[in-house]
């Protein structure tokens, strides 16, 4: 095997995400179904990529049981009619669960074990709440290795506002309320619908219906609005349900290729992944995980930070990505991130949302040659960062 | 009927006569509006409808006067909604995994007069034909088992995909005794031309026969098959390319020469009255209306379906068929007497006494549907060998015909063996059945042999058509573990086995034979051990009565053909050639020995055994001119005392009502709906006559032979 080979982001698309629940679009269709949708579409859409070429699939989720159990990569590929000879797993780390995908898929490619990968995820949290079932290891409480607030995430996000006082409820609601903003102004310009695939829904009572568009955004929020919210975490609080992504269904899948095998297959390559880092925070604090990881990984591949042009921060809360900007001197509305809104708008299914992140940059640098890199990162449960750097292949200094 | 009362039956007043028959199973036609991806600007709006009843997929949605009810009022909100120019088309789908299953039979038992027959005749058109009268496209998804009504409902869209998967489209209403009478007969041809409306409306029903998807697609029926995975997407997404015009639906042109029409049309009548001799009206109605689909306008050609569905709804023969089928889909699953299933014990070793042609017949059914070692004895190797070679060559023959994977087949073959060592054959067996020669002494020495190297409890199971199980278990040490076990004969087709049991068997005997027919999927039928049983018993009086009539001096074509207007699958002498002659004078004389009032062997077919010939017609002779095979011709001897057709046919029948009367006092079964449920499933007597009970009580050769009815009124018929 060669070593070390370019990798290349094809192609990313998602469902459109739900609001999870009896009432949420997705109450009654099953979360292997929207992967399935997904992985369709991908190889629907890239008509020149032989399915047999596809060497892996890799799909993430964080409550693997149920529908989301059962090798989602293996079932989901044979559920959406690739070839037996596909293998696929699944995948998971939290939050990052279809970040990770996407980057062990792509270290096989970089060593030479791919030439083409599916990768994705799917949360279905109406059908598998966050922790649901699990079992923490007694030790965790008995010898304080964590806080009892570090598996509760609102309340880590409450620990971010106690540890970085300045970053208050007030920026906050304004960080949230320009999220709204802006993804109903990329809607409005018709950015995000490309990328979504519709998905029928299923349900007894109303009949079937087609999801076409996200279901959770609030178009129109204002801070005034949010402002009369209520702190579900904590009494005096400031973590609301309108500065945190809520609890969503939604699935993602991307298409990765060495730079080689797309140029093969006809494959255009939208973004070339120029590395990655994951690095580990206190749990009760995991809103501060994308900083050190974006830290580690301009470290490793000796870009500077000035040097990125987009930034797609996932919002899992505002105080997160304001920690984050904060860290880095960028101010609350800094035009370079999250510029067609966020995970507060759009929603977060969880293990999904990472590709989300990369679908959404890809599409941006596509219209911005002037943008040398992107950068994808985000907070990850149990204390953790992950940041993923890319090269826009239509600027001029890009690496041929 | 005066056409005053005709309209007095109001949809509403259905659905409270069916009342409480129809809750629980009510269709709903919850509506959501759909954007169309692609094109650019608006998106264009389908208004999507499903047909959901809140049941699981395993139960298929049907439409009822209720549902139709709820249809309405779906489509009067959609029809405004059209008229606003809120929406562009209109879908209709179903809950998974099904598409829709059309009238349920249920439903008609509580339907008694014509005009609330033509009520809902009137309902189903009504509401189904707006479907295609919204002024705007229409659009069938259908997403699985579309079927009588259910197809008719895709057939009145203007437009139709349907899920690479569906194997069950089709208008089965002709076998059940009804016409697709919602609008099908008169769409059908105009979309696939008239062949392929003939084999839909009559031949396929009549053969038991659906359609595919891709057949669908090759014969016009729907306009594209989409993968099954995102099926309702895609489904949706074409949808929006026709309406965008992107997609051109090309359908055939139909040939109108009436002509050739009517000469397509009396073919397949021909083909239907060499089979049912008018014995069935349903086939034939349907037949006068596809021939009328040339020239009817739609009001026409629908007024004329509510006419005869007037007529069919309250027929003798459907209600018949209702019953049949009753009886087939739910009686035949739930066995009425047999003991608690968890008394059976597994069975996971079979033996098969014999080794000849049904020995090996079935060893290979039981291999293949219990998939355990079986093997199979005879006296000399020469005869084992040739029998475990046919079970083998059986399942190659089942892998080359797709029906097994070649892993499958390995598998099977290598479970398979033989020996002339019963000793050594049968240790461990659970299940040892026996299929040698019709003789009791034979069979006697048989099983005493078996129970020398078998377990207490392993199950001694006989084959035998006529023969006292009880007689063969006379010596056993352990009689309670035997049990008839009778199989139709070709076992692999006909899916009925007789389970005889005998004073002594137990009940875990009887379980485990109950499981072990569920397990080959046959539907057992338990009958007291007694000569014949129900089948054969039944059977060979009725062939008695007609080879009684030849040999008196009725000409062969009269004798043979008497039964004819009844429309039964077989005539007579057919039937003779299929058993086999010595079978049947075997079986002749064992009912003689045990009734030797009622059942005479034949001396005519005693000697076409003797001069082993394989039956009485000609099989060269050009059909529809029969004539006795000119070796039988000559060696027969017949009377001087004819009889008419009609004649003949008034004593078999009084002969098969005398006959089922005794079998029921006899407590040889225990319900008269066994009866007809051994005739449907064991000889494949016709649903119209209900298998034969229904018939002979309508007709009122019960009453006349045996001074009263078999069934209730109302049971198996109108009144």
């Amino acid at each position: 095997m060669k070593a070390s080979h370019d990798v290349v982001f094809v192609d990313g698309v998602r469902t459109p995400f739900g609001r999870s629940g009896e009432k949420g679009m997705y109450a009654q269709t099953r979360a292997d179904d929207l992967v399935v949708r997904c992985l369709r579409e991908l190889v629907r859409r890239n008509p020149s990529l032989p399915p047999e070429r596809i060497d892996e699939v890799a799909v993430a989720a964080t409550t693997q049981t149920g529908d989301q159990g059962l090798t989602l990569g293996r079932t989901a590929g044979m559920l959406a009619g690739l070839p037996r000879a596909v293998p696929g797993f699944a995948v998971d780390r939290m939050c990052a669960g279809a970040m990770t995908a996407v980057t062990t898929t792509a270290s096989g490619i970089a060593v030479g074990a791919y030439d083409v990968v599916l990768a994705g995820g799917v949360e279905h949290m109406g059908r598998h709440p966050m922790g649901f079932d699990s079992d923490p290891n007694p030790r965790f409480v008995a010898e304080r290795l964590v806080d009892a607030d570090a598996l509760v995430m609102g309340r880590t996000a409450e620990n971010l506002h106690d540890r970085l006082p300045h970053l208050t409820r007030e920026r906050a609601d304004a960080y949230a309320a320009a999220s709204q903003a802006r993804l109903a102004a990329a809607y409005a310009r018709g950015d995000v619908q490309p990328d979504l695939v519709s998905v029928a829904t299923r349900s007894v009572e109303r009949g079937w219906g087609l999801a076409t568009v996200d279901e959770p955004p609030r178009p129109g929020t204002t801070v005034a609005d949010l402002a009369a919210l209520r702190t579900p975490f904590r009494p005096g609080g400031r973590v609301t349900a309108g500065n945190a992504a809520g609890l969503n269904d939604g699935a993602t899948a991307c298409l990765l290729a060495s730079a080689d095998a797309a140029a093969e297959l006809g494959l255009p390559a939208a973004m070339r992944m120029v590395g990655y880092a994951f690095a580990g925070v206190d749990p009760e604090v995991m809103g501060l995980g994308p900083v050190p990881a974006t830290e580690k990984v301009l470290a490793r591949t000796g870009v500077r930070f000035e040097e990125i042009g987009l930034f797609e921060v996932n919002e899992a809360f505002a105080v997160q990505v304001l920690a984050f900007l904060d860290h880095f001197g960028l101010a609350d509305d800094d035009p370079r991130v999250n510029a067609w809104g966020g995970a507060i708008a759009t929603g977060h299914p969880l293990a999904s949302s990472g590709v989300r992140l990369m679908t959404q940059l890809a599409r941006q640098l596509a219209q911005r040659p002037d943008v040398r890199y992107g950068l994808t990162t985000m907070c990850i449960g149990l204390g953790m960062g992950g940041a993923v750097l890319w090269e826009n292949p239509a600027h001029e200094g890009a690496r041929a | 009927m005066s056409a005053s009362t005709r309209d007095d039956v109001r949809p509403e007043d259905l659905v409270e006569l069916l009342g409480s028959a129809a809750a629980g199973r009510v269709t709903r036609f919850p509506v959501q509006d759909v954007p169309l991806p692609g094109g650019t600007g608006n998106p264009l709006v389908l208004a999507l409808i499903t047909m959901e009843d809140g049941r699981e997929a395993a139960r298929p949605t049907t439409l009822g006067p209720a549902g139709l009810l709820e249809l309405r009022a779906a489509l009067d909100a959609v029809a405004e909604r059209v008229a606003a120019g809120a929406v562009q088309a209109v879908g209709i789908t179903g809950k998974p995994f099904v598409f829709a299953a059309g009238a349920d039979l249920q439903d008609v038992a509580a339907i008694t007069t014509p005009a609330q027959a033509r009520a809902v005749a009137r309902l189903g058109h009504d509401q189904l034909r707006r479907l295609g009268e919204l002024g705007v496209p229409s659009f069938a998804f259908v997403n699985g088992p579309a079927l009588g009504g259910g197809l008719e409902v895709a057939l009145h869209c203007t437009h139709r995909t349907v899920s690479a998967g569906v194997r069950q489209l089709g208008l089965p209403e002709c076998a059940l005794g009804l016409v697709p009478g919602w609008g099908g007969t008169h769409l059908l041809p105009a979309l696939v031309g008239l062949d392929a409306a003939l084999q839909l409306v009559v031949t396929d029903p009549l053969a038991s026969r659906t359609t595919t998807a891709a057949q669908a697609l090759e014969i016009g029926l729907v306009d594209v098959v989409l993968e099954p995975a995102d099926f309702l997407e895609e489904s949706l997404a074409w949808a929006g390319r026709v309406l965008r015009g992107e997609v051109v639906v090309v359908r055939r042109q139909v040939d109108p020469g009436e002509a050739s029409w009517d000469a397509a049309v009396d073919a397949v009548r021909a083909r239907v009255d060499a089979r049912l001799h008018g014995a069935a009206p349903a086939p034939y109605r349907a037949l006068e209306l596809l021939r009328r689909a040339r020239t009817d306008d739609r009001d026409a050609g629908f007024a004329a379906e509510d006419d005869v569905l007037a007529e069919l709804l309250v027929s003798e023969e459907l209600r018949s068929g209702v019953y049949a089928f009753d009886l087939t889909r739910r009686r035949a699953k739930r066995p009425a007497g047999a003991p608690d299933a968890a008394l059976a014990r597994p069975v996971t070793r079979v033996g098969v006494v014999g080794a000849g042609l049904m020995a090996s017949q079935l060893a290979l059914l039981l291999l293949r549907r219990l998939q355990v070692p079986v093997v199979l004895t005879d006296l000399d190797a020469e005869r084992v060998a040739a029998g475990v070679g046919r079970v083998r060559e059986g399942v190659a023959d089942l892998a080359r015909r797709g029906r097994l994977s070649p892993d499958a087949a390995t598998r099977l073959s290598a479970l398979v063996s033989g020996s002339t060592d019963p000793g050594a054959a049968f240790a461990g067996a659970d299940w040892v059945i026996e299929a040698v020669f019709e003789d009791l002494a034979v069979k006697r020495s048989v099983l005493a042999q078996v129970e020398q190297v078998v377990s207490p409890e392993c199950v001694l199971a006989t084959n035998t058509s006529s023969l006292s199980v009880a007689a063969m278990a006379e010596g056993l040490a352990h009689p309670q573990r035997v049990v008839g076990f009778h199989f139709f004969n070709p076992v692999a087709v006909l899916p009925l086995v007789e389970v005889a049991r005998t004073p002594a068997t137990d009940d875990a005997t009887l379980a485990t034979a109950f499981a072990v027919g569920k397990a080959l999927d046959k539907s057992c039928v338990l009958v007291r051990d007694a000569p014949a049983f129900v089948v054969n018993r039944l059977l060979m009086r009725f062939m008695g009565e007609v080879h009684a009539a030849f040999d008196e001096g009725t000409p062969a074509e009269v004798a043979d053909g008497a039964l004819a207007p009844l429309g039964l699958p077989m005539t007579p002498f057919a039937l003779l050639r299929l058993v086999g002659p010595a079978v049947a004078l075997h079986v002749q004389e064992t009912l003689h020995a045990a009734f030797p009032d009622r059942f005479a062997p034949s001396p005519n077919i005693a000697r076409v055994v003797e001069a082993g010939l394989p039956g009485f017609w000609d099989p060269d002779a050009p059909v529809g001119a029969p004539r006795l095979d000119p070796r039988v011709a000559a060696l027969v001897q017949v009377g001087g005392s004819p009889s008419t057709a009609e004649q003949v046919r008034e004593r078999a029948l009084v002969a098969l009502a005398q006959e089922a009367r005794l079998i029921l006092d006899e407590g040889v079964v225990a319900d008269p709906r066994d009866v007809d449920l051994c005739l449907l499933l064991g000889v494949g007597w016709p649903a119209h006559l209900g298998g034969l009970l229904p018939y002979l009580d309508r007709s009122g050769v019960a009453e006349r032979a045996t001074g009263r009815r078999f069934l209730p009124p109302g049971a198996a018929s109108v009144r």
